[in-house]
């Protein structure tokens, strides 16, 4: 029998006995922003592709979700900071080689972007609505002039913010789950079908609904080659990656992850999306709902299953 | 008092008022302000002590921050117990000054509404109801009647003040306890006992032997230190365990000894030296006596013979016996230090001292080395009266080869179901937590209800504070002054205690607590230094020093006088033996009506479903010393039970699961321990180590953290020839919570 | 100048006092240790061996935690020693997830912190303090740059090892095996 175990009584909170130094703060940003990061890559996209009269909901209603979503995630951000007071010095400086610090200053220009991409729509929603002071419509007559510009400052930004969440977790070679090229793009994918999901949620447009839902079954696709990839990739990787994968394949977080993650959230919404473009008739919630739905757990598992994974004792 | 007692759980409502000193520390706050070490402003005068945490008394320097608060205490350099390095119990020293749940203030035992609690009284009243209880007690039973159990700094005064009084029982139960049976052994060998600290030359030896010595989680600083010299020097560790202990993971050969059996290796050992003639015959041949009795004694006692006894195969019985021999005289078959294990003590060490002998390593390099004390003169007393009776009065005819009294025979004198030749009726407790301390727990506390007065002097409220009359808080080592610390050494050295800060709580020092009763007792003149300070610079300027010196420097060091460090090749030793050689057979014993020669006697062995209970030491404590401080419960707060892999599948135990544990007259542990699956122990045992399991609610970062392995120790061997208290005959089975919970039902 | 420590596992006996001595001298708040023990036992009863490290932030020299700091609070300073600014740092957590050898914690005050191998008593040309106070004289320290020092001497003459080197960060801190 090997026995390894640490003598001087080591517990330093969160860090023993195993990492818990990210709660639920951190996981609900990575949600948060990733499907507002879907919406405003879904909009942008489609309005540079000039379909935006076919796809009003995606183009001008679904992305005044997006600044609510990120502003509550930068509050799950700022809340999770230990040193708060401090919180300024990621405006202060830029670490290339850090992603977090690429996040802080992606967050710092696509939520005033997705401020002005819904204050150019305002009138969508209150048509009353009256913009009084002249420099205000100014501005808004310059934004209206230059929008295919902002489309694509929108485009790229929101794509950055889909992915980068996925390499800061991925360049964390310390945690063997995270270490996995795969994590930046499956989270991407993961918020471009949380995007597409949600349009499905508000659109009254059948033809809409219709086309989102198969852009949303492309999407699962993608997401569960990626998963599997990610399998394949870790039971063909160093021992600490093996063990890591086992944490999914009969560890404590098989369960979750599986019905959670796979079940819930991608093969019956897909299955339900698939009936739906056939002749049956299912209410758009159901699937939608639960591709948010599992998009949030993926987050959450991968965050908590993550810190679990090591290389010692 | 002659209502029985009651165990008074001292609560802070129960203390009544609480005088607080200059500093009131919270809860939590007990180490300086958080922050980087830079960002601390540092106080760079530091102040000379010598530790208290353990009796080996490191010599140190406390720092304290500019805003006054204890910062650190390293080693002095100078220091030959420790090299300028001290252990973690030493470093952590700071613990015990910040430790919230110190005693603060003097307590008496009253009765109120028909319930016994402490109420918080002045110095004067406490020393006031001691002093009359005390003269009480002389005038009705005579002075011998009072008995000091007494460790640590304080134990010199108040051996003066009881001498005064008129008693000499005066027990250390690091004698009976502990290391008495050496002692005893080696004095009956050699004339002179092994010391405090060891006179082992570790740093200088080739082959160091460990008979169930575990050196390194025994940490005693200056042996661990010259262990780690030795080990870099390349010398061979041989150790004797049943477990694999730390010293045992350094040693060239661990010798997994069946528990109870080291009698017979030893005897082995002697026969393979003897008859393959590997033993320094020109040394025997010059300074020892009883040589061929002990020739003729060891005849049968082949490695063959051993191996059926110990389960040590003959060929590595040789082969260490021959690694002992070509080390020689560089080897020390250490006499180890707690060695009260069967009753048959003083006789196995006796055989440790043997072979010593037998390899001529007593008084060589890298053997034991002749230590050199300072001769300090203390100030003139006038004569202590002479006691009507001794300790050995109270049970004549036992224990006689005890040169000091015997703490568990003062224990037994105070129950008058005993029949003693006189009975103990008050007892003064200085520094000693005699409930964990002594075995056989039932006992001591019977003995107690017995009593007239028990006076507890403490810094925490430990087991024994619960039992008292009355507590009189002491003082931490480093708000005060002591005596200076004059020990044998290489070289003759003293060392300086002062106080490195004020007082937090309303505490005195030992020695003011101490003179303080001898002028309540009318024995003033036996102290005549009202100042500590004075009495000690009075005895520095006889030795070429002063406070103010000792003050700057910590410690001093002498050249040797009288003698070399070890015997010269054409030196004439005389020892202090009644033959003036090394009494390989002892006349001595055979005279008192004991074995003249050491033999091999079988214990018992555990019945089916009990493990032998072995308990020991962990680096980081010093038992209940140190039991709740902070700095130290960081690294340990409660112990474990080692058992067994093949045990605990048998038993169906998982890591880290609680676990009850019951001996063998049913008595079982009040708080579940803490299951540790490991192979380093054997099957047929289990180990834990000595000092946890406490009962005092008020103790917060202690109170029921794992098992007392005391209150398991109900059978106790005594050994006949000096006293000692075998613990090691006790065995434990398990009681899980499952089992617990089938039994109620 | 890199700066590196050596641990002798050979006479390391778990003692844990480099951990007292380190929360004493830097002030480290109860209940967190910048510095630790391991203790590795392998086998069955009797054929046994152990091993004791007294383990700490490695200081490496390809590190992970200076690398994904987003404020750069988590720096390189002198020697190779890798420090953490307490008015930079904003509590993130990054580092202590990227940190393979979980070195690093969150201090009650905010910010990170972890073992500084002592930087305010290299500066006075004094040990850190688990090397000065350690019974055993078990940890060396010094400069790999100058040959003489403690730890270049005992690494020339001892057979070592460093913690998961698979990790690719470069640690800086030898166990003599």
């Amino acid at each position: 029998m090997k026995e390894e175990l640490i003598v001087s009584g080591r517990m330093n909170s969160m860090i023993d006995p195993h990492l818990n130094i990210w709660h639920w703060e951190i996981p609900l940003y990575l949600f948060l922003g990733g499907m507002a990061a879907g919406i405003l890559a879904i909009a942008a996209l489609y309005f540079i592709r000039g379909r935006e009269k076919d796809y009003r909901t995606a183009v001008r209603l679904t992305p005044f979700l997006a600044p609510i979503l990120l502003v509550f995630g930068l509050l799950a951000l700022f809340i999770d900071l230990r040193h708060k007071l401090f919180f300024w010095q990621l405006y202060v400086n830029i670490k290339l080689q850090s992603p977090m610090s690429w996040g802080a200053w992606v967050l710092m220009v696509i939520t005033p972007v997705s401020f002005i991409w819904c204050a150019l729509h305002i009138k969508d929603i209150f048509p009353k609505w009256d913009w009084k002071y002249n420099w205000l419509i100014n501005v808004e007559s310059f934004f209206n002039r230059y929008k295919k510009v902002l489309a694509w400052v929108m485009l790229i930004y929101a794509i950055i913010l889909g992915i980068y969440t996925g390499i800061l977790l991925s360049a964390f070679n310390a945690r063997p789950l995270w270490n996995t090229s795969i994590l930046g793009p499956l989270f991407l994918t993961s918020g471009l079908s949380a995007g597409a999901a949600t349009t499905l949620l508000l659109s009254k447009n059948k033809d809409e609904r219709k086309q989102f839902a198969r852009i949303d079954l492309v999407l699962i696709g993608i997401e569960l080659f990626f998963i599997i990839h990610m399998f394949m990739g870790f039971l063909a990787s160093t021992q600490v990656q093996i063990e890591a994968a086992h944490l999914f394949l009969g560890g404590p977080y098989t369960v979750s992850f599986w019905i959670f993650v796979v079940i819930l959230g991608m093969l019956i919404p897909a299955l339900l999306e698939f009936m739906e473009l056939g002749k049956y008739h299912i209410p758009s919630i159901l699937p939608a709902t639960m591709v948010i739905f599992g998009s949030l757990m993926l987050r959450f598992i991968i965050v908590y299953a993550g810190q679990f994974s090591r290389w010692l004792y | 008092m002659t209502n029985r007692r009651t165990f008074i759980k001292i609560s802070i409502a129960g203390a009544g008022a609480i005088t607080l000193g200059a500093g009131t520390i919270k809860a939590m706050d007990w180490i300086s302000k958080p922050g980087n070490g830079e960002s601390v402003k540092v106080d760079l005068k530091r102040t000379p002590t010598y530790c208290e945490v353990c009796f080996w008394k490191c010599a140190g320097w406390v720092y304290k921050t500019s805003e006054g608060r204890i910062w650190k205490i390293i080693g002095n350099d100078d220091d030959q117990h420790c090299s300028g390095r001290l252990c973690p119990r030493g470093t952590g020293g700071v613990g015990m000054y910040y430790d919230n749940d110190r005693l603060k203030t003097p307590m008496l035992r009253v009765e109120e509404r028909g319930k016994q609690v402490f109420r918080a009284v002045t110095w004067d009243e406490a020393i006031k109801y001691i002093s009359d209880k005390m003269k009480d007690i002389s005038s009705k039973y005579g002075p011998s009647s009072m008995a000091l159990f007494t460790h640590g700094s304080g134990s010199s005064y108040l051996t003066t003040l009881f001498k005064a009084f008129g008693s000499e029982n005066i027990a250390e139960p690091s004698y009976a306890q502990c290391r008495g049976p050496r002692d005893e052994a080696f004095f009956a060998t050699f004339g002179e006992e092994v010391y405090s600290p060891e006179i082992t030359d570790i740093r200088d030896t080739k082959c160091l032997v460990l008979i169930g010595s575990h050196i390194g989680e025994n940490m005693h600083n200056g042996q661990v230190q010259e262990m780690s010299d030795a080990i870099d020097k390349g010398a061979t560790i041989i150790t004797v365990d049943p477990r694999f202990s730390t010293a045992a993971g350094k040693s060239k050969f661990w010798l997994p000894i069946k528990p109870a059996t080291d009698m017979a290796l030893l005897l082995a050992w002697m026969h393979e030296l003897i008859y393959n003639n590997l033993y320094d015959k020109k040394y025997i041949d010059k300074y020892a006596t009883g040589f061929d009795q002990l020739k003729e004694h060891v005849k049968d006692f082949t490695p063959e013979w051993a191996y059926g006894i110990t389960t040590i195969k003959p060929d590595i019985i040789r082969r260490t016996a021959k690694e002992m021999a070509n080390a020689a005289p560089a080897v020390i078959v250490h006499p180890g230090r707690h060695v009260t294990w069967y009753g048959d003590d003083t006789q196995r060490i006796r055989a440790v001292a043997i072979l010593n002998a037998l390899l001529g390593s007593w008084g060589r390099r890298g053997g034991f080395y002749r230590p050199a004390k300072l001769s300090v003169p203390g100030f003139a007393l006038p004569a202590f009266p002479k006691p009507a009776r001794t300790w050995q009065d109270a049970f004549p005819g036992k224990f006689p080869i005890a040169s000091s009294p015997v703490s568990n025979a003062l224990i037994d004198a105070s129950i008058p179901e005993n029949n003693p030749g006189y009975q103990i009726r008050g007892w003064v407790v200085n520094g000693t937590n005699l409930i964990t301390t002594i075995p056989n727990q039932a006992n001591t506390l019977k003995a107690i209800q017995n009593l007239e007065l028990l006076v507890a002097i403490d810094t925490m409220p430990m087991e024994i504070t619960g039992w008292a009359d009355v507590i009189l808080p002491e003082c931490t080592y480093l708000e005060r002054y002591d005596a200076l610390r004059i020990t044998p050494h290489r070289k003759p050295g003293i060392a300086l205690r002062m106080p490195s800060t004020a007082m937090l709580y309303d505490n005195k020092s030992g020695y003011s607590i101490t003179r303080l009763l001898a002028v309540s007792l009318g024995l003033k003149d036996y102290f005549p230094f009202e100042k500590q300070e004075e009495l000690l610079d009075w005895q520095l300027k006889k030795v070429k020093s002063s406070l103010e010196e000792m003050q700057r420097i910590g410690v001093k060091n002498y050249e040797r006088e009288a003698d070399d460090l070890y015997y010269t090749d054409d030196e004439n030793v005389s020892f202090p033996t009644d033959s003036g050689k090394i009494e390989l057979y002892s006349k001595y014993f055979e005279d008192a009506g004991f074995d003249p020669l050491p033999k091999y006697t079988a214990f018992e062995e555990p019945m089916e479903g009990f493990y032998r209970l072995i308990y020991g030491r962990a680096p980081m404590h010093t038992f209940s010393r140190t039991s709740n401080n902070p700095n130290l419960t960081d690294l340990m707060h409660e112990n474990s039970v080692w058992i067994n892999p093949k045990v605990a599948k048998e038993w169906g135990l998982v890591s880290d699961q609680y676990i009850w544990l019951k001996n063998q007259d049913g008595i079982v542990s009040d708080f579940p321990i803490k299951v540790r699956i490991t192979e380093r122990i054997r099957w047929d045992s289990v180990y834990m180590v000595h000092g946890f399991g406490h009962k005092q609610k008020l103790m917060e970062r202690c109170f029921g953290k794992g098992a007392s392995d005391t209150q398991l120790i109900t059978k106790v061997l005594v050994d006949p020839i000096m006293g000692g208290t075998g613990m090691r005959s006790n065995f434990v089975t398990f009681i899980t919570e499952k089992s617990k919970q089938e039994a109620a039902l | 100048m890199r700066y590196a420590m050596a641990v002798d596992t050979r006479k390391c006996v778990g003692c844990s006092d480099c951990v007292v001595a380190c929360q004493t001298e830097n002030n480290v708040p109860s209940g967190f240790c910048r510095d630790w023990v391991v203790e590795v036992t392998d086998g069955t009863y009797p054929q046994l061996e152990m091993e004791i490290r007294s383990e700490r932030c490695n200081h490496c020299i390809n590190s992970p935690c200076v690398r994904c700091c987003p404020t750069g609070a988590s720096h390189f300073d002198a020697g190779g020693i890798v420090l953490v600014d307490h008015n930079k740092c904003i509590g993130c957590g990054a580092c202590i997830a990227s940190c393979p050898y979980d070195a690093r914690y969150p201090h009650p005050d905010g910010y990170v912190d972890k073992c500084t191998f002592c930087s305010h008593r290299l500066k006075k040309g004094l040990d850190p303090a688990c090397a000065d106070v350690c019974p055993t004289k078990c940890i060396y320290f010094g400069d790999l740059d100058d040959p003489n020092s403690p730890v270049s001497v005992i690494l020339r003459q001892r057979k070592s090892k460093t913690l998961i080197p698979e990790a690719g960060t470069r640690p800086q801190l030898y166990f003599l095996i």
